[in-house]
């Protein structure tokens, strides 16, 4: 996991064959996340118990009745957790992937028609990126409130500009080819251009991106929950769980906090082991993602 | 190169104003406005009316935009819908905490990243480097407020040596208020030393796959030569702006901390001005962190024009 920025500078063979296996760490990664996932789909209705469902004395200890005990109001934490599953993953998967879609629609658009309107694309970028996420965040919140919608839709946001300046880079490159001229001279329609022929080729160097931007939105949500401005009760997801159960500390109940802490701190470790592996596969390693 | 640092400034001060336009905007399209939200659950039709009559709000939102920039670029931010304090006030006041807190965080860490990027960048892929970078690879993926809650659960809570909350740092008694922001700063240090250090490292093995790194190497200059002397200058430039880039990094970072450890920072405020829906105290206060994180940026510009030799003088 740590031969990310080594291995970009040796050349490397493209051939199939050359392409390493994932290592111990990469397949670690992806266990956590394929659990993750599984859990997300199926988490709420394999719960015991119901999301807002008071069966247990607060912070009560584990017993037959609960796998992991009692939080703040005397819910089942395994439950809850069970259910944030669904919101925690949910959310920052529907954030990254409409993200991904509306920055690769600007960014590819602007490499592809370039003039003008590349100038403007450009500009509008450079503005959002230099806008702290977490004040749009909270300005958009407080317009217009927690909704999840709201929370998807902000978080996309402030992907997509980044998505775009990377894909606007990737793409630059690809239009160039001839094989996106031939596709101009034949007359395919813009769109067309856009996603059969710049896309494909746009996938692997766009991989490394969608796994940073996944670990990213898992945090942004986590603390926006935290901060008490994301997930709004009873729904909970594991950030607003964390919050809700901060007093636990002074009752000995470490458990209703440090669960839902670390569910979101082995996820995103997870997310990133792939992406460190993937990094190392393309040559971009999580550092040099992070210094652009 | 002051024409490229004028540019560059110029051109910080066109985001400036964008920003300011989606800050006006963003907290403009709220459903209920200002007026509502004043009056609350009491707001009748005709307190409304009467009420937006005497704010101004009926006039079209442009006038009110230029009015709004008018006044703060004059240094009037107006008052808290809260409290009825002026603004100016609440935020001079929570500002120097945020500050403190920051200085306090920067002044630890970047000095400490930066050996530590050095050193995982001169002996590559040994011992030392895989360490520190499984460690940093945890610190990244991990939210700053689990970090902050691990550190109060071992150190406030079980141990005791620190206070769980601060409330108010002192900057008469600098030092006697540093053990009790002491968790708090190790949390900003903890994240921000973790993507520096990587930063760094990425910079110097940058620099280090120059064809002029092997030519010193060829011609035999030590490791230690090569790094100090040829590698470092020309890895100034990236590591200025990584330094600026996470100082700007620092901004989302106090805002969790400070309403972990209920600190009264401007973070906190913020988060609290969101809550109550105080429309002129997100304003304000949005407008102050960007204003810093322009300026950081700007710094970050500079800094990499000024170090990069290249460029310093005019064509």
């Amino acid at each position: 996991m740590t031969d990310a920025v080594v291995t970009s500078a040796a050349p490397r063979k493209r051939s199939k064959r050359a392409r390493p296996r994932p290592d111990g760490w990469a397949w670690t990664g992806i266990v956590i996340v394929v659990i993750g996932l599984v859990l997300a789909v199926i988490g709420p209705w394999i719960a015991p118990h119901g999301v807002g469902e008071i069966i247990t004395g607060v912070y009560a200890q584990p017993d037959d009745l609960t796998t992991l005990g009692g939080d703040v109001l005397g819910r089942d934490l395994l439950s809850r957790l069970l259910h944030g599953a669904r919101l925690t993953v949910g959310v920052a998967l529907a954030a990254t992937v409409s993200g991904f879609l509306l920055g690769m629609a600007v960014g590819f658009s602007a490499a592809e028609i370039g003039g003008r309107y590349d100038d403007f694309v450009t500009w509008l970028i450079d503005v959002f990126l230099s806008f702290p996420p977490i004040l749009l965040a909270l300005i958009v919140i407080a317009s217009l409130s927690s909704d999840l919608w709201v929370l998807v839709g902000t978080i996309a946001v402030i992907h997509s500009s980044r998505v775009a300046r990377v894909g606007r880079a990737v793409a630059m490159n690809i239009a160039a080819l001839e094989f996106v001229e031939v596709a101009r001279a034949r007359g395919e329609k813009l769109t067309s251009i856009l996603v059969r022929e710049i896309w494909p080729s746009t996938i692997r160097p766009l991989a490394v991106e969608f796994g940073l931007r996944l670990t990213y939105s898992i945090l942004f949500l986590s603390s926006l929950s935290f901060l008490g401005l994301g997930i709004q009760p009873p729904d909970a997801d594991w950030g607003s769980m964390v919050r809700e159960n901060m007093n636990a500390m002074q009752n000995d109940a470490f458990v209703a906090v440090l669960a839902p802490a670390f569910a979101i701190a082995i996820l995103t470790v997870g997310v990133n082991l792939i992406v460190d592996w993937l990094g190392a596969q393309s040559g971009r390693g999580i550092s040099e993602e992070l210094t652009k | 190169m002051l024409k490229l640092i004028a540019r560059r400034m110029f051109l910080g001060l066109l985001t400036l104003w964008a920003i300011s336009i989606i800050v006006f905007l963003g907290t403009e399209i709220l459903p209920g406005d200002v007026a509502s939200a004043i009056l609350g659950q009491s707001a009748t039709e005709t307190t409304l009316a009467a009420l937006r009559e005497t704010l101004g709000l009926n006039r079209p939102a442009y006038i009110r935009y230029f009015e709004w920039l008018g006044n703060i670029l004059s240094g009037d931010l107006g008052n808290s819908l809260t409290n009825g304090m002026p603004l100016d006030r609440i935020i001079g006041l929570r500002l120097w905490n945020t500050v403190y807190l920051a200085l306090y965080a920067a002044v630890i860490a970047m000095p400490l990243a930066l050996i530590l990027g050095l050193l995982c960048a001169a002996y590559p892929e040994g011992h030392f480097d895989r360490g520190v970078s499984s460690v940093t690879v945890f610190f990244i993926s991990i939210p700053d407020f689990v970090i902050a809650v691990l550190l109060i659960m071992i150190f406030a809570v079980e141990l005791g040596w620190f206070p769980m909350a601060i409330h108010r740092p002192r900057w008469e008694d600098v030092f006697g208020t540093m053990d009790k922001t002491f968790l708090p700063m190790v949390t900003l240090v903890l994240t921000l030393l973790a993507h520096v250090v990587r930063m760094t490292r990425a910079a110097i093995l940058d620099v280090l796959k120059q064809p002029y790194i092997e030519m010193a190497l060829l011609k035999g200059a030590s490791k230690s030569r090569i790094i100090l002397k040829h590698a470092i200058p020309n890895a100034m430039g990236p590591i200025v702006n990584v330094v600026a880039l996470n100082l700007g990094y620092l901004i989302s970072g106090v805002v969790v901390v400070e309403v972990v450890f209920t600190y009264p920072g401007l973070g906190r405020l913020m988060v609290d001005s969101v809550v109550f829906r105080d429309v002129p105290q997100i304003q304000a206060v949005a407008m102050v962190f960007c204003g810093f994180y322009v300026a950081l940026n700007i710094f970050a510009d500079v800094g990499a024009i000024m170090a990069n030799p290249r460029l310093r003088y005019a064509k």
